[in-house]
């Protein structure tokens, strides 16, 4: 199965690129709408500053086809600034809009925490999921990040808690998202890459 | 639900091998950092940090060569730094594969080096090493690799450096380091009292309960240690198993 990984202008891809070749799948760097148009399966990955993650994605012309392949259900998977790209916006960039696939806001972790929340955490399952099939409850998943979604939207399937509930992990339709790094999460990452790339087929 | 402390070997490398500096003898040849670099993976390492401490200019031109290499066998994060000068040894660092990258004396020479670096890569990929010194009742700062004093004072330097940006600190007691003394615990939990982002412990680790004693009592988010590893003296499953035991959240491996 080939998949799509979005390239934006900055971002960690060949971490990414990495570790679903591992798993047997093709990937190819989307930096054209064109690409996400045609795309199979779609892996949004990011990190950095929210405002350059976005701005990358509108000089590129890649909004629009990101939301078009959103709408039409194509599978797609967002990695921690990706998983923030697809809400309206972020308390780290005021004023710049994001995918809009949730409505709500992105929030900076408050100062009671350590933040970033840097290190593996544990994960509070919600509703039943499908990139969790067939890893155990108590499994860790590398976390890096001073923002987060908060946990409670209809497609949150596992929250992570860090001085607020927030989404670690998001399904809906074809439409999965993830706080945390599955590429960097040891062979517990790996699987949660192989339950997007089974579902995706 | 329990954030893990970290476990993190450490390589020194020069020009493509690792090494460990031993006292008066120069530096003894460890290895291949990217078989170590495997091994570690393999045994459980929450994360690696490699770190570039070659002299020569010979030696650094094959750092990022030495990054790309431990990176294609890593499933864990990469750490890199050594020598880091500017935003575009930085930016070098991260495209070879590295998810955070250290800086130590440009940072101290230059601190707006913390806030470019976090503004084009995030806090979360910023990590400020700093060597330090007991000084009656605190620690004084070292840059080059421990030679140079800053005057500084560190707890304040790490409390600017975050405000910087730095999103992580990378604590080594120069007193404590290749001693096999143990953390210097009263250090770490200084540190950690002064700043809002996570510590790693370094210098002076030889025995479980040293680990034990910098979690417990040094209150360190993370413990780096880089010859008892390399050694085989111990080996990072059984380490997370005697912590585990012990009450200390750490993830192990299946």
């Amino acid at each position: 199965m080939k998949v799509s990984i979005v390239d934006y202008g900055a971002g960690n891809l060949p971490s990414v690129e990495r570790a679903l070749r591992n798993l047997g799948a093709e990937t190819e760097r989307a930096t054209e709408p064109q690409q996400i148009a045609a795309a199979k399966a779609i892996v949004l990955p990011g990190v950095g500053h929210f405002s350059a993650f976005v701005n990358g994605l509108r000089e590129r012309n890649l909004t629009l086809a990101l939301r078009d392949a959103y709408d039409s259900g194509v599978p797609m998977l967002g990695i921690c600034l990706g998983l923030q790209a697809m809400f309206a916006s972020s308390e780290e960039a005021p004023g710049a809009p994001g995918l809009g696939f949730f409505p709500e806001e992105v929030r900076a972790l408050p100062t009671n925490v350590k933040s970033p929340h840097i290190g593996w955490n544990q994960l509070r399952l919600m509703q039943a999921s499908a990139l969790l099939h067939g890893i155990p409850e108590d499994a860790y998943f590398y976390f890096a990040h001073s923002y987060a979604a908060p946990a409670a939207t209809e497609s949150t399937v596992a929250a992570c808690d860090h001085g607020f509930p927030f989404a670690a992990v998001i399904e809906q339709r074809g439409l999965a998202a993830v706080q945390f790094h599955p590429e960097k999460s040891g062979e517990t990452g790996a699987r949660v890459l192989r339950n997007f790339l089974e579902s995706a087929q | 639900m329990t954030l893990a402390r970290r476990i993190i070997p450490c390589l020194d490398v020069d020009a493509g091998r690792v090494v460990k500096g031993v006292e008066f003898e120069g530096l003894r040849d460890m290895g291949d950092p990217a078989e170590l670099g495997a091994r570690y993976n393999r045994e459980g390492a929450d994360e690696l940090v490699v770190l570039d401490i070659s002299a020569s200019v010979q030696g650094r031109a094959t750092f990022l060569d030495t990054i790309r290499r431990v990176a294609e066998q890593l499933n864990i994060p990469l750490t890199a730094g050594g020598g880091i000068r500017k935003m575009e040894d930085g930016r070098a660092v991260l495209r070879a594969g590295a998810d955070k990258v250290t800086v130590n004396t440009a940072a101290v020479e230059r601190p707006e080096l913390l806030s470019e670096l976090a503004q084009q890569f995030g806090s979360q990929a910023v990590v400020l090493s700093m060597d330090v010194k007991r000084k009656g009742d605190s620690w004084e700062p070292y840059t080059r690799g421990g030679r140079d004093a800053t005057g500084l004072d560190a707890g304040a330097w790490a409390a600017e450096a975050v405000s910087r940006g730095a999103g992580e600190i990378l604590l080594t007691s120069i007193d404590r380091d290749g001693t096999c003394s143990g953390f210097d615990c009263e250090l770490t939990a200084k540190i950690v009292a002064t700043v809002s982002v996570p510590v790693i412990a370094s210098g002076g680790a030889n025995t479980f309960d040293d680990f034990l004693s910098v979690f417990n009592q040094g209150s360190a988010d993370a413990a780096l240690a880089a010859s008892i590893f390399h050694n085989e003296t111990h080996s990072i499953a059984k380490l997370k198993q005697y912590l585990g035991a012990r009450g200390v959240p750490v993830r192990l491996s299946r």
